[in-house]
């Protein structure tokens, strides 16, 4: 199936309580899918249409902060719109799961694949210090294990949790185990899973108040700190990547998502020419595996990063290996998905000359 | 001797249970206090104290859940109306509203009230419309009269510069989603013995799966408006209620 398709499949399987959600191409199929399959009849699941992407964000604030698994889908021009509701989120600390199918910008752009959304992604994205999980699915495979992933992190860290796809992941078809069918949690696991949730006050607790406000400077700093180091425990625990031969390597590609799939036979073009590449895939693009990439730097003769975007990851690459070696940038942009070969020739004009 | 009457048996008026003690940042005067003391009766009439959820505003309700002890979101500016939508869609047998101002519902989240409205959700919306941005220091809002004056209009509105006061009440009752859309207010007791029934009337539709509820209380903001407290209440009378006529704009409960 599609990658888009597997999304909605895995929402409902993982035991999802809501989808809220507005059409916009390249994602439109995961709104769509669900209302086919019409998981409001087997499972419960909500899936509401809304008005606008704002809105979409601001009903899984709602739904998740009243302790429910609820998802939106979106693409670059939606989820630019729903930046304010991530903030709220992060704020209030509300757990919910926002999915980017990206497409080319900036603006209205086009609907073609593209991952300029790193940045937006991995830089929190709206107003505040703050930052949002971020996983980056490469194959259809991902896109269906990284839904319910994407909950467990945002519901153990009280913290929104983003998949960051683009159209060529979303519009690909690729064979895909589907997660087995998890029951949704009942009330009284909700209760004991989200004491913090806002499903009416009982008399054995005070009021539960889900607000991103504060007008205190001295309380307000003291919340920030505490948001700081959740997101340092986030970072200390929740670093995932994939290294596929880079101990041999003389020169590792950096990419993630579809551009890391094209990578993949980047790497085999290059061996094949006798040319010991490897390639490194962040699969959390925050926290970013900066150790990780500095350990498999060591001794390489320089880095190669390709993502499909002017130059975005390139600088958290840079910063992990802090000039130890050459770090160059390639990449296509306005919805054009680069060729392996052009990887390759890349490698060879700027790290082998 | 005074002592001796302050008996359970003499009691005649008493707070709610769910209004806490907390000091309210509202200025003297304003209606809101009257109008969150309404909306924790009901509650507590309805015997949902333990099953209700609230919606704050941006705006001078922000900090409404300082003030009721009950479980409570606070919304992003407009956007009560979406948040409460969800609330309600996951927990269904739960009271569910939102309390906003005119320039939360009517201005910034003009969008998401007439969805939420027109979707027919089981919820109830608490406007207060007193014309002006308390919060902000007194701006324009969407409800300014025509002639009134404002830190964005000083002049008095003028509708070839700034629009026509915008009645969201009115366009609401059209909807098809909304079952009852009331205007009320609370300047004296018989308003507010109105004000009450009426939200009382909302709350049950919404938890008989009726639609959508709107009740809209013409306020007064004095240190807004740079009236006493009494003579807000005499322009409010004077002016607002010309424009804001009071009563039931949609009841389909009755029928």
């Amino acid at each position: 199936m599609k990658g888009n398709e597997a999304i909605a499949n895995a929402a409902i399987r993982c035991g999802a309580d809501a989808f809220f959600g507005y059409p916009i191409t390249p994602q439109s199929e995961i709104i769509e899918t669900l209302a086919l399959l019409k998981p409001w009849e087997t499972t419960g699941m909500v899936v509401v249409q809304a008005e606008s992407e704002v809105s979409s964000i601001n009903m899984v604030y709602g739904g998740a902060g009243a302790g429910k698994r609820v998802l939106t889908t979106s693409s670059s021009p939606g989820i630019a719109l729903m930046q304010e509701g991530i903030s709220y989120m992060a704020g209030a600390e509300i757990p919910g799961v926002i999915v980017n199918v990206q497409r080319g910008g900036p603006g209205l752009g086009t609907i073609q694949p593209s991952q300029s959304d790193y940045f937006q992604a991995t830089r929190g994205g709206g107003n505040g210090d703050y930052n949002v999980i971020v996983l980056a699915p490469n194959s259809v495979q991902e896109m269906a294990d990284f839904v319910d992933l994407a909950f467990e992190l945002a519901f153990k860290y009280r913290n929104p949790a983003m998949i960051l796809s683009d159209g060529v992941i979303g519009q690909m078809m690729e064979k895909v185990v589907l997660p087995p069918f998890k029951p949704r949690r009942t009330e009284e696991e909700v209760r004991k899973e989200c004491p913090w949730a806002t499903m009416g006050r009982t008399k054995d607790r005070e009021p539960n108040i889900l607000t991103s406000l504060e007008l205190k400077p001295e309380v307000m700093e003291l919340r920030n700190i505490h948001l700081q180091e959740k997101y340092q425990t986030i970072r200390d625990n929740e670093v995932r990547y994939e290294a596929q031969q880079c101990d041999d390597a003389d020169y590792i590609i950096v990419s993630f998502g579809s551009a890391a799939r094209i990578g993949e036979k980047a790497v085999e073009l290059a061996r094949a020419e006798g040319i010991k590449v490897g390639l490194f895939r962040p699969i959390t693009l925050w926290p970013f595996p900066s150790k990780e990439i500095a350990a498999a730097a060591k001794g390489k003769k320089g880095i190669l990063v390709s993502e499909i975007n002017a130059g975005q990851m390139i600088q958290d690459v840079k910063l992990a290996v802090n000039g130890a070696l050459p770090v160059e940038h390639f990449g296509r942009l306005g919805g054009i998905v680069p060729d392996p070969e052009e990887i390759v020739n890349v490698l060879k004009d700027k790290l082998m000359r | 001797m005074a002592n001796d009457i302050i008996a359970p048996e003499n009691l005649v008026y008493k707070k709610p249970e769910l209004m806490n003690d907390t000091p309210m940042h509202y200025c003297p005067g304003c209606s809101h206090g009257v109008v969150h003391k309404l909306v924790a009766e009901v509650i507590e009439e309805m015997g949902m104290s333990e099953k209700v959820v609230g919606v704050c505003p941006v705006g001078c309700a922000v900090f409404a859940y300082r003030y009721l002890d009950i479980d409570w979101q606070e919304a992003a500016h407009g956007r009560a109306p979406a948040v409460a939508t969800a609330i309600k869609r996951l927990w269904p047998d739960r009271l569910v509203f939102t309390y906003q101002g005119d320039g939360d519902l009517a201005c910034i989240g003009a969008c998401e009230t007439i969805h939420a409205l027109n979707r027919g959700e089981n919820l109830t919306m608490i406007f207060i419309n007193n014309a002006i941005y308390g919060m902000t220091g007194g701006q324009m809002a969407p409800t300014t009269l025509i002639g009134q004056k404002t830190a964005t209009c000083p002049y008095g509105r003028d509708p070839k510069i700034h629009g026509y006061p915008l009645n969201i009440t009115e366009l609401a009752s059209h909807l098809e989603g909304t079952c009852y859309v009331t205007r009320q207010s609370v300047e004296n007791v018989g308003a507010i013995r109105k004000a009450k029934a009426a939200i009382k009337k909302a709350f049950t539709a919404s938890m008989e799966g009726k639609g959508s509820s709107l009740v809209e209380i013409v306020s007064t903001c004095n240190s807004g408006w740079k009236l006493s407290p009494v003579k807000a209440n005499q322009w409010m009378e004077e002016h607002m209620f010309e424009k804001y006529v009071k009563g039931d704009l949609k009841n389909t409960l009755d029928e």
